[in-house]
């Protein structure tokens, strides 16, 4: 298993390196050089071009591409010029909004997709399979953000439910008003969001309890006389349990994907809301940054299904 | 010949003929007829193939007779007009341009996307993994590890950087954009319904007999996968329709002036808008609904009509 996962690890390296080359290429065919912000009509361009020079833009690309790394690993992301403070800053402070938000939806997802899909599975062919197979359905193939706008009109703004901007209201004193008023505010994008990417569990774990329903444990069970509901509760369900696991993985990275659409429609301050803002004002030192997360983002999403696949599933391992 | 027949033959000519008959209704029936049968089996998806087919053909036809410059000028004083008023079938905007139009318009356009977008990607897609598939061995492994790292690569921002930096777009430039990042599916699925096929037999004799890789790839394992690459396009394009819509509703799809269901729903983004003057984006979301649901429904039959098991069409 160790050796699976070292190779899946191997793998990575070339995959960040692109990644970061890809990331830093686009960076340069952004129009504008880290100075556009500072420039103002008294600035000598004598200055601005010596500024360039020290500042090594003048260099090839590999060796400014070099340089760009090496402050990468220092941390130095560099510096906002919408916001004048240092990138890394300012994605901290927006970071644990949008996690939040989508370990929130994560729990969610699995807290609504389990039982269903052991229910659709266990009344094959009857009336909860068919509601739930219509429910993962319509969820499937509407697209996201409009189940957002028409959800945030509903519940937001006809009824009055939930709060429809921001991530805390501004009268919250207190820590626990301020947790409660964090939790109230991702309540609504957290829901939709989980009953909105259920599907791939849904339907997975159906289809797993349809196959072992007619497998030789489950028949041991029952003619040992094991109840119907344990057979279902500790029998199979444990058994389809660990691949559905390996799932939270994907499931994340698809939410983190879904969270600049998210967060738009809920003027939810976190990384994809500043996405959305830093490219309305060119901000190109946070557009990189925020690129570059979200890929790493998305590599450790998909290590994590692959290491948890990896450990359940012995098939797949390389000895 | 006939009577030649009859002098070898035990059988008679009235035997035959019902033989024939028999032979002719046991034989399976071509493929558009068994999709046919399925449709007309199913109330639901003959009235979403209604739906569908009869509203594109509406747009399509219908955008040709609006001006689109003109109908996006602005008139103050049709400044949000209700619903049925001023001749407005369902209102005026912002800015007094009328909502029905720039939804036929609309519509063309962000259908016209999915469309064109639907045929370059899944193009792509299907060769891609009919040749990944095929070419087991490095070939796949090195052709995997590029649709690996297209996985990572988080797309929605991708393309609005790229919608950034190219300066001057259109609706085709855009089309292009967005195909880069949504082949990946596709490719997946041929990929695997590909390993498979090329373990079969015909496959194998084919490859002894010395047939071209290519012929084998195009000629004889696509054709055997042909219900899957139908039904595959069909959810895509359901799925495609958001792809465009959603970047347009961010206003990183389809320029200003250029009426997209996107930027219509972009309308809610107003906090009084959304209530106040639900008309200017409700109708467009209500639409994507309508024709996403519908597509992928007839995505479901076309799923049926390919697996003999699930059809429940009659077998005529």
């Amino acid at each position: 298993m160790w050796k699976t996962i070292l190779r899946r690890l191997m793998i990575m390296v070339p995959e960040v390196i692109i990644l970061s080359i890809l990331v830093f290429l686009l960076a340069k065919a952004m129009p504008g050089d880290p100075f556009t912000g500072s420039i103002n009509p008294k600035a000598d361009p004598a200055q601005i071009k010596h500024l360039m020079a020290i500042n090594g833009l003048n260099d090839p690309w590999y060796q400014q591409y070099w340089n760009w790394v090496v402050h990468l690993f220092h941390g130095n992301l560099g510096n906002s010029y919408q916001y004048q403070e240092p990138v890394t800053r300012l994605i901290e402070g927006r970071a644990g909004n949008t996690l939040w938000l989508a370990f929130f939806s994560m729990v969610l997802t699995y807290a609504f997709a389990l039982p269903m899909g052991v229910f659709a599975g266990r009344h094959e062919g009857k009336l909860p399979d068919v509601i739930i197979r219509f429910y993962t359905y319509v969820t499937y193939c509407i697209p996201f953000f409009v189940i957002l706008v028409l959800g945030i009109w509903i519940f937001g703004y006809v009824f009055g439910w939930f709060p429809t901007t921001g991530s805390v209201s501004s009268d919250a004193q207190g820590w626990a008003q301020t947790i409660g008023s964090h939790f109230y505010h991702i309540l609504l994008p957290g829901i939709l969001g989980a009953l909105f990417s259920t599907v791939n569990i849904v339907q997975y774990l159906r289809s797993e309890v349809i196959d072992a329903k007619h497998s030789d444990y489950v028949r041991t069970a029952r003619s040992k006389g094991v109840p119907s509901k344990d057979i279902y509760r500790h029998h199979i369900f444990r058994n389809s349990l660990l691949p559905i696991a390996a799932f939270a993985g994907y499931s994340i990275t698809g939410l983190l994907n879904g969270s600049i659409f998210t967060e738009t429609v809920f003027s939810y301050p976190g990384m994809g809301l500043l996405f959305v803002n830093s490219i309305s004002y060119r901000d190109y030192t946070v557009i990189t940054a925020l690129v570059l997360i979200f890929g790493l983002l998305n590599l450790l999403g998909t290590l994590l299904s692959d290491i948890i696949l990896s450990i359940v599933d012995p098939r797949i391992r390389i000895e | 010949m006939a009577e030649n027949f009859e002098q070898h033959s035990d059988i008679s000519a009235a035997d035959l003929a019902r033989l024939n008959q028999e032979a002719q209704a046991e034989a399976t029936p071509s493929t558009a007829k068994i999709i046919w049968n399925e449709f007309k089996a199913d109330k639901p998806a003959m009235a979403a193939l209604i739906i569908v087919v009869g509203f594109i053909v509406f747009v399509m036809i219908g955008a040709l007779f609006i001006n689109t410059p003109k109908m996006m000028e602005t008139n103050i004083m049709d400044y949000f007009d209700k619903p049925f008023t001023d001749g407005f079938w369902l209102g005026a905007d912002s800015g007094g341009r009328s909502v029905a139009k720039q939804l036929i318009v609309g519509s063309r356009n962000s259908i016209g996307i999915a469309i064109g977008l639907t045929i370059i990607s899944s193009t792509f897609g299907i060769a891609w993994g009919l040749v990944s598939g095929y070419f087991s061995g490095y070939i796949d492994w090195g052709m995997q590890r590029v649709y690996d790292f297209m996985m990572m690569l988080p797309m929605t921002m991708m393309i609005i950087v790229l919608v950034t930096i190219i300066p001057h777009y259109n609706s085709v430039s855009l089309t292009f954009i967005f195909s880069i990042f949504y082949w990946e599916g596709t490719s997946r699925l041929i990929r695997s319904r590909t390993l498979a096929e090329t373990q079969k037999d015909y496959v194998a004799a084919s490859k002894t007999s010395g047939t071209n890789h290519w012929k084998i790839i195009f000629k004889e394992i696509m054709p055997n996968i042909s219900s899957l690459i139908i039904v595959d396009c069909t959810l895509s394009f359901a799925e495609n329709i958001g792809v465009e819509t959603g970047l347009s509703y961010l206003g990183f799809g389809l320029p200003n002036q250029t009426p997209s269901l996107g930027t219509m729903i972009a309308n809610a983004n107003d906090p009084s808008n959304i209530t106040l003057y639900w008309w200017t984006w409700l109708p467009a979301a209500l639409e994507i609904v309508v024709l996403c649901l519908s597509i992928s429904y007839i995505g479901q039959v076309l799923r049926r009509a390919a697996d003999s098991s699930q059809r429940q069409g009659a077998a005529d």
